[in-house]
């Protein structure tokens, strides 16, 4: 619960608006379908309020120790709350959505 | 094509043979971890540290990382996957480290791994690259030597795809080898196998494991070497301590009986016992045994060797297992000692324990670290015996085979006492223990006329010539000395008895001397009678000559008559014709 909280602070203000960072590892295959497939959900569903931050940490070494990344791809949303983390290529659309807070029959 | 298939791999049997004989070592700075393994754990590579919960692996790994970035110049990286800062920062600090300046230096990076399940949801395929970077950032930042994951098995709790984590935990040792680190992995032992999730698979090279049992209520730790590839290393189990010098292995050391022996004697402390020992007491770095049954002044003979070591300026650590430290001076002062300025002025150290707080092992690890620390040049052991009380007789042994061993190394004189009780099986462990040792005086109590005398003799002492003789030992307020005893037609005499034999011994001299002269007047008489009939003999012998010779004489003239005779007859008869 250390990182977190920083988000939420930074959130306050603004309000609605999902606020994203996926961190990558360069251009893994992993990483670069993450990049595809979380921009195709976020134009799909979070079309004009979102704000999505792409992050390679071997550009970033030292934000892997802080933000806590062992898994990689990592989608960190910080707001709305709850803070939630997702790992993975973000394939799976029905896992990303519902971590990032919607109900079955939003999708 | 099958002839140079055979060629090249032999070519390659031989390289991979000389890699391994050739395998550094890197030392870990752990006490006698590095002489279990003959130099400490192989360089550039990864070894597996198992065992349970609470057995200890921690702490190792992190004395591991801090002796390296104190002692070696080795800075470290230690990622932990389960201890919380502050958990770790108390392990560091308890080893008499300083963690912060250690880090602030940049001889040590610390980095926590906190993985939460329920924050994390798996949305398709991953990696655990960011593991990766992190290892890679933080070795790179300081030009870490040594790395310490503890431990990595956690990961398997955090994360669902198994698959993915068996292969990225197999890249991770490949990982290591390729940045050349000399690491620890830890893994929590696991059913029927080392570790929860086989982390032995990948570990090729070395593999430890460390134990905690409680055996009759008594916690002893043990680590064993499992595997070590190319390396020669004992497969026993070598108990080991936590204290607050960190963790202390006792390894068993030199049962190659290759030590130097020393011609160098020390005294025992009491000048006829010397005596009986070819006039110079035991020699420098041996063991000596004093058994002897109960009150028969086996303490007082150990005070008198600790205290003999103390005047002679060496150190002497005196392990009592039996009286207190301060009963042992309170009696010891009683005939002529006082061992508590040797305890003021730092040379003698004492150690008391009761047998029965720790095992066997712990005892010995226990001695052998406070040997370590204070370096005497004599130990005491006083009584052995009480050992037993919490091991077998087999137990005791072979932990004084290390203790003699270890002792010997250190060219250190150690002397035992040990109580023997008038019953057989406790003569045999008198023997059993005797077989060990280089001398062995044994106290007896005498009882004889009513009294109880003590009598010594020096069962043994090898390598010298020593006395056979049983001598009455006396205490008295001045001290201990070692008087001859008598031999009579009861057995042998002390005490009073002895005082009795000596006066008889002294009255019967005077006796002696009057019939000798008397005898000696006799023998004149007898002397005289016997010549005079040697004499009388002699005349009788030459008549009896004489009358031979005259009948002999007469033989002859008449032989000489008889023979002109006939010629007169035969001229005459020829004349005649």
């Amino acid at each position: 619960m250390e990182q977190p909280e920083r988000f939420d602070e930074e959130d306050l203000t603004v309000n609605g608006v999902y606020r994203l960072k996926l961190f990558i590892a360069g251009a893994s295959p992993n990483s670069t379908r993450a990049v595809n497939n979380i921009k195709n959900i976020c134009e799909t569903y979070l079309k004009d309020n979102y704000e999505l931050e792409i992050i390679d940490i071997h550009q970033q070494p030292l934000t892997a120790q802080h933000e806590q990344i062992i898994a990689l791809p990592l989608l960190v949303k910080s707001s709305p709350s709850p803070l939630r983390r997702m790992i993975g290529d973000m394939s799976d659309t029905k896992k990303v959505l519902t971590g990032l807070g919607f109900h079955k029959d939003q999708m | 094509m099958g002839f140079h298939h055979h060629m090249s791999t032999d070519k390659r049997n031989i390289k991979a043979k000389k890699s391994i004989t050739a395998l550094p070592k890197t030392p870990t700075g752990i006490k006698g971890l590095d002489e279990i393994t003959e130099g400490g754990l192989p360089t550039g590579r990864p070894t597996l540290l198992c065992g349970d919960a609470g057995c200890g692996k921690t702490l190792m790994s992190v004395e591991f990382i801090m002796r390296g970035a104190t002692e070696f110049n080795e800075p470290g990286v230690f990622m932990a996957f389960e201890e919380k800062a502050e958990e770790l920062a108390d392990n560091v600090a308890s080893l008499g480290f300083d963690l912060r300046k250690l880090q602030d230096e940049k001889k040590i990076r610390v980095d926590h791994v906190h993985i939460d399940r329920s924050e994390i949801e798996e949305t398709g395929e991953y990696d655990l690259e960011g593991l990766f970077v992190r290892l890679g950032y933080a070795i790179d930042s300081i030009g870490a030597k040594r790395v310490v994951l503890d431990t990595i098995e956690n990961l398997f709790s955090g994360l669902d795809n198994q698959a993915v984590l068996r292969a990225e935990v197999r890249r991770l040792f490949h990982f290591l080898k390729d940045k050349g680190v000399t690491a620890i992995i830890t893994g929590e032992r696991g059913a029927g196998r080392l570790t929860r999730q086989g982390l032995e698979e990948y570990v090729s090279d070395c593999v430890i494991l460390l134990d905690h049992r409680i055996i009759n209520q008594i916690s002893t730790r043990r680590l064993r070497v499992v595997k070590y590839r190319g390396t020669v290393h004992g497969t026993n189990e070598y108990p080991f301590l936590i204290n607050r010098n960190g963790i202390s292995v006792l390894p068993i050391t030199t049962l190659k009986l290759n030590t130097e022996a020393s011609t160098e004697r020390v005294s025992s402390g009491i000048p006829a016992l010397d005596g009986m020992l070819g006039g110079k007491g035991f020699y420098k770095g041996s063991s000596v045994l004093v058994s002897g049954t109960a009150g028969t002044g086996k303490t007082s003979i150990a005070a008198y060797f600790a205290a003999a070591a103390c005047e002679r300026k060496e150190k002497c650590l005196y392990f009592a297992f039996e009286e207190s430290p301060a009963q042992i001076c309170r009696n010891i002062r009683s005939i002529g000692i006082d061992l508590q300025q040797y305890v003021d002025n730092g040379r003698l150290k004492f150690h008391a324990s009761r047998p029965t707080i720790y095992g066997l092992e712990m005892h010995l690890v226990i001695m052998h670290d406070l040997i370590r620390e204070f370096k005497p040049d004599v130990v005491v052991l006083d009584p052995i015996t009480n050992l037993i009380t919490i091991g077998s007789v087999s137990e005791v042994k072979s932990m004084l085979i290390r203790m003699i061993d270890f002792l010997q190394e250190q060219e250190i004189t150690v002397m035992f006492t040990a109580l023997s009780l008038n019953t057989i099986i406790n003569d045999q462990t008198d023997e059993g223990i005797s077989s060990l040792v280089d001398a062995w005086l044994l106290v007896r109590d005498i009882e004889f006329n009513g009294e109880r005398n003590r009598g010594m003799y020096i069962m043994k002492s090898r390598g010298m010539r020593h006395s056979n003789q049983v001598r009455e030992f006396v205490i008295t307020d001045k001290g201990i000395d070692l008087v001859d005893v008598y031999l009579g037609p009861g057995g042998v005499l002390t005490g009073s008895a002895r005082e009795a034999q000596q006066i008889e011994e002294k009255t019967g001299a005077a006796l002696r001397d009057h019939a000798v002269s008397r005898k000696d007047r006799e023998i004149l008489r007898k002397r005289s009678v016997l010549e005079a009939k040697i004499s009388s003999l002699q005349s009788e012998f030459e008549s009896a000559e004489e009358e031979l010779n005259k009948i002999y004489l007469e033989e002859e003239l008449k032989k000489q008559i008889t023979e002109k005779t006939r010629e007169e007859i035969t001229r005459r008869r020829r004349g005649n014709s």
